[in-house]
């Protein structure tokens, strides 16, 4: 075994390290997007890449996010591996038809003879002052669709597990990051070889009076807002399902038992989102541990406003969870 | 430019044996669609099904042109397409009466058929849906340097996608081994295609610079001819081509489609099948160059009608998946 150290990285560093070790294991993982050879996308996240494996296997490719996306589809059912980067997780949309018609329903239509090994990377989350079109968290609309895996990693060492296997995986694979922890969130992460495998939640904090079940950039809220409820004598575990499908059920629902009580808490919008399937999943599993009604915190149900004051209203902060926490605990 | 006179050159040089099996092959997509339409019209197959009667020498002027590994994509009017890449009638028949024995395990249906055996990347019930598929195969034949080159079928309806000219910039700028044949059997389901579709068909492709070709889709030998030199070019790394093959759908846009005079005349159809059947055309050459004789034409069409029977008849009898299919293939 090689000696494995631990390092501080960035979010950006950790999956730029993922990348670039299974391109090397592997010929077939090739890189398309939009600037992201010699630019290394305008996060800076693939900085480096192309001057390592050079423009055949770092694609940049023109402003045509269907075309290039349609074209991983089949080169993945042919052969390659192919990480697609979609700038902005609003770029989805113009995806739509290539992944939900297309790469999902392949190996189903087929009766398995076709498969689609391919990852798309994208971007979710606000608060970066880039108004309604840069900033929707749009994940939710991917885990409505059978034959896609949604992964949606929280810190660095998550995010380089989870993107090593969504790269080995036989199956079309989106992985959302978040824009804003590219570069501010640090965290450890080791040296040698580990992935982390698709459909297993981490407990981030073991509690016992509350569970705070958070996605993404909401488990460093959930952090943030355990940290404050401590001070007031209530623990609370934070559950970080680190892939929305597959889904580790088991781990969520066990974890509200043992507490009793939950908030669900996602970034992408509140109304038939995460929070609603995730809620609906350990009431269900938990109901008879439960005493208080699960809650849900999600992005307010409007397109994202630019102006700072007005875009920092829509989405959860540690001390908006820490009111609704304390309130869900009998403690206002 | 290729001329007619240098078409019925090269057709010479060919076989008798190639040319009576181009033949075979076209009456076998004929007769094949006529048996699907009994089998709609004596309510055995579920859903509908769109025929490629009328527009066989296509399929087959092309596919003879291609290897087994080559790719194929097609369409919701696919089943010419998949017989002329060397699907069996018995497992189509079984596919589109929803049997296990089928392509997709009777979970595909007419507009879905895939194969990897042959190439058959699959039909697609999106219009324009597949020209990503098609394109990303081109460029795994590339990155992998297999030879392979990749054929995107679709209707002139599918013009109207922008999904084509992204993909076709992307296979223009990258060299990509994939020919893009637009077939135009004139009608966008129910609407003529001069009411859809500005300028000429060609102009678009000429606009990426990509060579361009214009046959007559109901001969057999130019269609051959021409598509030869496209895939030898394209095989040699020279980059995509644009071939718009004329041709006639002689049935309604699918099975349910009796009543047609509301868009088009009997005597427009009429016309089309008693002076440009790619079938009669083909015949009549092949008695001409002495190369069959008309008994052989009949023999051929009476094994073709024996061949065809014989595949309804294991499709009607061949089972239904059973319930534990369902859930099977939504992952790999």
């Amino acid at each position: 075994m090689p000696e494995t150290t631990v390092r501080e990285l960035t979010f950006a560093q950790a999956v730029r390290e993922a990348l670039a070790e299974e391109m090397r294991l592997d010929s077939r993982v090739c890189i398309l997007g939009e600037d992201v050879a010699e630019a290394g996308t305008p996060f800076k996240v693939l900085s480096g890449l192309v001057e390592e494996f050079g423009t055949a296997r770092v694609l940049d490719t023109p402003i045509s996010e269907a075309g290039f996306t349609g074209i991983a589809v089949g080169a993945a059912m042919t052969g390659l591996r192919p990480v697609v980067d979609i700038m902005f997780g609003d770029f989805l949309t113009l995806t739509m038809d290539q992944l939900v018609n297309q790469a999902a329903k392949v190996h189903y239509m087929s009766g398995g003879e076709w498969r689609v090994p391919m990852v798309l990377r994208t971007t979710l989350g606000a608060t970066r002052r880039s108004a309604a079109q840069h900033s929707q968290s749009l994940h939710a609309w991917m885990c409505h669709v059978p034959g896609l895996k949604v992964v949606i990693p929280s810190t660095p060492y998550d995010a380089k597990g989870l993107l090593k296997s969504a790269i080995r995986d036989e199956n079309p694979v989106i992985f959302f990051e978040d824009k804003m922890m590219h570069h501010k969130l640090k965290g450890p992460v080791p040296t040698g070889e580990y992935s982390i495998p698709l459909g297993v939640a981490d407990i981030k904090r073991v509690g016992s009076d509350i569970s705070l079940i958070a996605t993404s950039s909401m488990v460093q809220v959930a952090l943030g807002a355990a940290d404050l409820l401590a001070e007031i004598g209530i623990s609370a575990e934070v559950v970080d399902p680190r892939t929305l499908w597959p889904l580790d059920e088991k781990t969520l629902i066990d974890s509200v038992k043992k507490t009793s009580r939950a908030i669900v808490l996602d970034e992408g919008y509140g109304r038939y989102g995460v929070t609603a399937e995730l809620a609906s999943l350990v009431a269900e599993g938990a109901f008879y541990h439960l005493d208080a009604p699960v809650l849900r915190m999600g992005a307010m149900h409007i397109p994202i406003p630019f102006s700072p004051p007005l875009e920092d209203l829509t989405v959860a902060t540690p001390k908006t969870l820490f009111e609704a926490a304390r309130k869900l605990c009998g403690k206002a | 430019m290729t001329t007619a006179a240098d078409q019925s050159t090269a057709a010479l040089e060919l076989t008798s044996e190639f040319w009576k099996n181009a033949y075979r092959q076209m009456v076998r997509i004929r007769l094949f669609e006529g048996q699907v339409n009994e089998l709609y019209t004596r309510a055995l197959m579920p859903g509908l099904a769109h025929l490629y009667s009328g527009e066989e020498a296509i399929a087959v002027g092309i596919c003879e042109a291609l290897t087994n590994e080559d790719y194929i994509t097609s369409t919701h009017r696919g089943h010419g397409h998949c017989l002329a890449k060397g699907a069996a009638p018995d497992r189509m028949f079984a596919e589109l009466l929803g049997k296990e024995a089928g392509y997709c395990r009777g979970k595909g249906g007419s507009m879905h058929i895939a194969d990897p055996a042959t190439g058959n990347l699959g039909a697609n019930a999106i219009v324009g849906g597949s020209m990503g598929i098609a394109t990303g195969a081109a460029f795994a034949a590339k990155q992998l340097k297999n030879g392979r080159v990749a054929i995107c079928f679709f209707g002139e309806g599918a013009l109207g996608q922008g999904l084509f000219y992204e993909v076709v910039n992307i296979a223009q700028l990258w060299k990509l081994p994939v020919i893009f044949v637009c077939e135009n059997n004139g009608y966008n389901e129910y609407t003529h295609f001069s009411e859809t579709t500005a300028g000429e068909i060609c102009d678009r492709a000429k606009a990426f610079n990509v060579l361009t070709e214009t046959v007559d889709g109901q001969d057999v030998h130019a269609v051959y001819a021409v598509s030869k030199k496209l895939i030898d070019r394209a095989r040699a790394g020279e980059g995509p081509a644009f071939l718009l093959a004329n041709t006639y759908r002689y049935t309604g846009h699918h099975v349910g489609d009796i009543n047609r005079e509301y868009y088009r005349s009997k005597q427009e159809e009429q016309t089309w099948k008693t002076t440009r059947d790619p079938i009669q055309l083909h015949g009549a050459w092949l008695i001409d160059a002495k190369m069959a004789t008309p008994e052989e034409l009949v023999a051929i069409e009476e094994e073709v009608r024996a061949e065809m029977q014989v595949a309804v008849d294991f499709a009607v009898a061949a089972p239904y998946p059973g319930p534990e299919e369902v859930e099977m293939h939504v992952y790999a």
